[in-house]
């Protein structure tokens, strides 16, 4: 029973660590803001980084814990970011007396809701197909929501979504951020978590023991679209023109460079490598080119890493997180040898 | 016969059944009728009709490519079968999926270990016991509503389990780097952590010594015994199947070509001549 305990504080701590990387990066950043030491431009990227955030971790709950690769989660986040963007924008406009702290809340849920609807649907005609298929179906999912959104009229066309009003802060998004955690990481830590992994272990096997494999690729893919959806309407109300082209395969590709950087699984990985891949090219202007050239490059070399078992036993070895673990667990089973 | 699924069908024993004395007035837990299946023109199992009585050990032998597996996979509903019926607990599983009938009550290994690898051996029976454990989706995303109880029962029984067959010590480790014994016998666990009426049991001895496979026989038992289910297990050890099964059938070409006690099977000269022959030479 006390190991019990241990080994449940041991994944507690694991979970408080992300959030206190949150934390701290929030407490950082603010107190540059206060002492007037944050640049325009860092100030500028504040928000795409929550976003970032929220995308990758979300994904990572597809790919990394149900094990299907979706190619479509920029779509589920446009849907966000439109149904987020003419709610308020429509408030804004009939019912200016209601305040942001009502009316952008709103719109999150909102957006949120249509985006797990979608991913509902999407899952609903995917049910049958694995893997690459899988994957096809929901690249070409959001290459088709492209095309309707930039020929719709209330969405602005291919010209864009003018007069969102500009709610989203960085204190919105680091809260987003936290629930994001807050919801992933519990799920995973439990009855569902576990069904959903074992699904991608083992489907037969998963099935074999009473698991509803229909229930909870379905559960998956709606939470992941809904955190797709809260990102996209985070995202609407941070720029002043919202464009159908943002949302191309690109930027899913984009997400999925964030999931594999950081890890298949490893949420703490999304949550880093999603502000990277936000930091990194406004840092590295002169390659702002080459950004997608070395997107791909990114894939294949993790790909080849985390796929070869000799390279990724040196990785473990080499790892400085991996070696001050180990040899804290070596630490303590000789003390409860003594 | 067309019944509806939700309808509990009772059925006397056929006579051709052969069930222990302590199960002959109990209806059968699992019943076949006819069952067959055709993958394209290759009929894989025919004409199959199985009782077996709710705390039997049965044996399911037959050369290669028999259909032994092809049955458990019918049994499972991994397959729907193309022909006949079958009755689980008096239930008809007709149209029902894979994990519908596992709540029915049926369990399974199988022939290849088909374990959550990446995941320890507590969380793999802990998925066993998945429709036993009533936490909610809210409650599970919150880690609030009777979370931690919950997970505290899950723990509890799993690691009682566990403990059964002599592994609550490995429940840490990650299953895929257990020793393949120790992976034979958590599949088993996970199996039995579903609660299930019938276990059904693919090749357990496969690739084990003599003294593992010993302590596998002595562990059927003690499932039979302390947890009062039927067995019903596909075994090439023919020390084994002879050893703990009460009834045996003979599978070759798909269909059943005996029945009976160990010691009829062994005298049976068509056993003898499709399975048993090329062992008796030596
Ligand atoms: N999914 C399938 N599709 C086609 N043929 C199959 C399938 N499953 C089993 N079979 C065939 O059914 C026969 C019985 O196989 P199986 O049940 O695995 O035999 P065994 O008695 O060795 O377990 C074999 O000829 C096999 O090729
Ligand atoms: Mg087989």
């Amino acid at each position: 029973m006390k190991k019990s305990q241990k080994k449940l504080r041991k994944s507690t701590v694991n979970n408080l660590i992300n959030y206190a990387i949150v934390a701290a990066f929030y407490l950082v950043v603010t107190v540059m803001i206060q002492t007037g030491s944050a640049t325009r431009h860092m100030k500028s990227m504040l928000v795409p980084i929550c976003v970032a955030v929220i995308l990758a971790v979300s994904l990572n709950l597809v790919i990394g814990f149900l094990g299907e690769l979706s190619l479509g989660h920029a779509a589920f986040m446009s849907i966000g970011a439109y149904t987020g963007g003419l709610l308020s924008k429509f408030i804004a406009n009939q019912f200016p007396q209601i305040p942001v702290a009502v009316r952008f809340p709103v719109s999150l849920l909102a957006g949120g809701i249509l985006g797990a609807v979608f991913g509902a649907l999407v899952c609903l005609v995917v049910l049958r197909l694995k893997g690459d298929y899988l994957a096809i179906v929901t690249l070409a999912f959001g290459e088709i929501l492209r095309s309707i959104v930039i020929n719709l009229e209330f969405t602005g066309g291919a010209a864009g979504l003018k007069g969102v009003p500009q709610d989203a802060s960085f204190t919105y998004g680091i809260i987003l951020v936290f629930i994001t955690l807050f919801v992933i990481q519990n799920l995973v830590k439990s009855k569902h978590g576990r069904a959903i992994q074992a699904l991608r272990d083992n489907t037969i096997a998963a099935t074999s023991v009473g698991v509803n494999a229909t229930r909870y690729k379905l559960i998956v893919f709606s939470l992941s679209a809904f955190f797709a959806g809260v990102a996209g309407v985070l995202y609407s109300h941070n720029y002043s023109i919202l464009t159908a082209g943002t949302f191309d395969y690109n930027y899913s590709i984009e997400i999925l460079v964030m999931v594999v950087l950081g890890g298949i699984g490893s949420i703490r990985g999304s949550v880093i490598a999603g502000a990277l891949i936000v930091m990194l090219p406004e840092m590295l202007r002169s390659l702002q080119d080459y950004r997608m050239l070395i997107y791909a490059i990114v894939l294949i070399v993790m790909m080849i890493f985390t796929s070869n078992d000799t390279i990724k036993m040196y990785m473990a070895k080499y790892n400085p997180v991996n070696f001050v673990k180990n040899s804290m667990t070596a630490k303590k089973s000789q003390k409860e040898e003594n | 016969m067309a019944v509806k699924p939700s309808e509990r069908i009772m059925v006397p024993l056929p006579s051709h059944s052969i069930v222990p004395i302590e199960d002959m007035h109990k209806a059968p837990v699992l019943q076949t009728h006819q069952l067959g299946i055709d993958f394209g023109g290759l009929t894989a199992v025919n004409n199959l009709n199985l009782a077996i009585g709710p705390t039997e050990i049965c044996g399911l032998i037959g050369p290669n490519g028999a259909g032994k597996t092809t049955v458990f996979n019918l049994l499972t509903n991994v397959y729907q079968p193309t022909r006949g019926t079958i009755l689980l607990d008096g239930y008809d599983t007709k149209g029902k999926s894979c994990d519908q009938v596992s709540k029915m009550g049926i369990a399974r290994t199988f022939q290849n270990i088909r374990l959550f690898g990446k995941m320890t051996v507590m969380d793999n029976v802990k998925i066993g016991m998945h429709n036993q454990l009533h936490t909610s989706l809210l409650s599970s995303v919150t880690h609030g509503f009777g979370y931690k109880q919950a997970e505290k029962k899950a723990y509890d029984k799993a690691k009682e389990l566990l403990d059964f067959f002599g592994m609550a010590d490995l429940r840490h480790h990650q299953a895929g780097s257990l020793p393949y014994g120790a992976q034979r016998r958590l599949e088993i666990v996970r199996a039995l952590a579903t609660n299930p009426k019938i276990l059904l049991l693919d090749e357990p001895a496969a690739g084990m010594n003599p003294s593992e496979t010993a302590e596998l026989m002595e562990n059927i038992r003690r499932i039979r015994d302390e947890f009062q289910i039927a067995v019903m297990l596909i075994e090439h050890d023919m020390n084994l199947v002879m050893g703990i099964c009460e009834g045996i059938c003979v599978l070759n070409y798909g269909e059943i070509i005996a029945k009976g006690t160990p010691d009829e099977i062994k005298a049976n000269p068509k056993v003898i001549e499709a399975y048993l022959g090329k062992k008796a030479d030596k």
